[in-house]
């Protein structure tokens, strides 16, 4: 018996060694260009503390990166925001609602073809400044647009 | 189990425009129910985009996204044929994955 156990041993670990193995492509994170989800960035009360978290604290304002929301939302709970960067090489695009409770709304970053282009619907609490920043090259670049809200979306 | 997503992927010349609905509450953990409890904060907070299991694009989102997210993206280079997976995770480690063919 006593000359069995290692065998069952080696089978058992084999065994372990092959589900983790099956199992890596499920539990592994599905990401690969960004570092996954930014807690601190996504947690910040403060727009200012998102962006710097997001090391975009220092970013010039471009008419390159182009912003199409409503100048009125009537319903807060779904505010369509599409943007487009036209700088050259942008990896990424942050989305802050300046006046929301987490200003972070959204982070995009493009692999090679991705054109850097979102549209997405965003919940806005009240009337607020919605600005983005995209990066490339390092350097950030940003635009602002002001969103007035008729019925909040948040709460209720 | 989560509800399959909605995806459309129309290609103009090499450009994909893709479609995506994603069937997710998207609680802020703001909001009561009918006996003033909170509910609690329930949100997808990745997305990835892959073509042929290539990562094109990452979406790092908020509970700010609308309830039932739809998102639009451009993709250059593809062609017809090509798999495009969509896949999110939420703040509750639940995950989906959807699976379809560029048209």
């Amino acid at each position: 018996m006593a000359a069995m156990k290692p065998i069952r041993r080696l089978a058992l670990k084999g065994a372990g060694v092959l589900t983790a193995a099956l199992l890596a492509p499920l539990l592994l994170p599905i990401r690969a260009l960004a570092a996954g989800w930014n807690k601190d960035a996504f947690g910040s009360k403060t727009a200012a503390d998102a962006l710097k978290i997001l090391g975009a604290a220092g970013s010039t304002e471009s008419k390159d990166v182009v912003i199409d929301a409503p100048q009125i939302a009537e319903n807060g709970a779904v505010v369509p925001i599409e943007i487009t960067s036209n700088v050259p090489n942008t990896r990424s695009i942050a989305v802050v609602i300046e006046k929301n409770p987490f200003p972070l709304a959204a982070r995009f970053d493009f692999g090679d073809g991705a054109v850097p282009y979102v549209k997405v619907n965003v919940k806005m609490g009240e009337s607020s400044f919605v600005r983005v920043v995209a990066e490339a090259g390092g350097r950030y670049y940003a635009a602002s647009k002001e969103v007035k809200v008729t019925i909040g979306g948040c709460g209720g | 189990m989560a509800e399959p997503m909605k995806i459309r992927a129309v290609l103009k010349g090499d450009v994909a425009e893709v479609r995506v609905l994603m069937v997710h509450p998207m609680e802020t953990g703001q909001r009561k129910d009918a006996n003033g409890s909170i509910l609690p904060m329930h949100f997808i907070q990745e997305v990835t985009v892959r073509v042929n299991g290539r990562v094109m694009l990452e979406g790092q989102i908020s509970q700010a996204v609308s309830r039932n997210p739809v998102f639009s993206f451009r993709l250059k280079g593809v062609k017809s044929g090509d798999k495009l997976e969509i896949a999110w995770l939420d703040n509750r480690g639940e995950r989906s994955q959807s699976v379809t063919a560029i048209a």
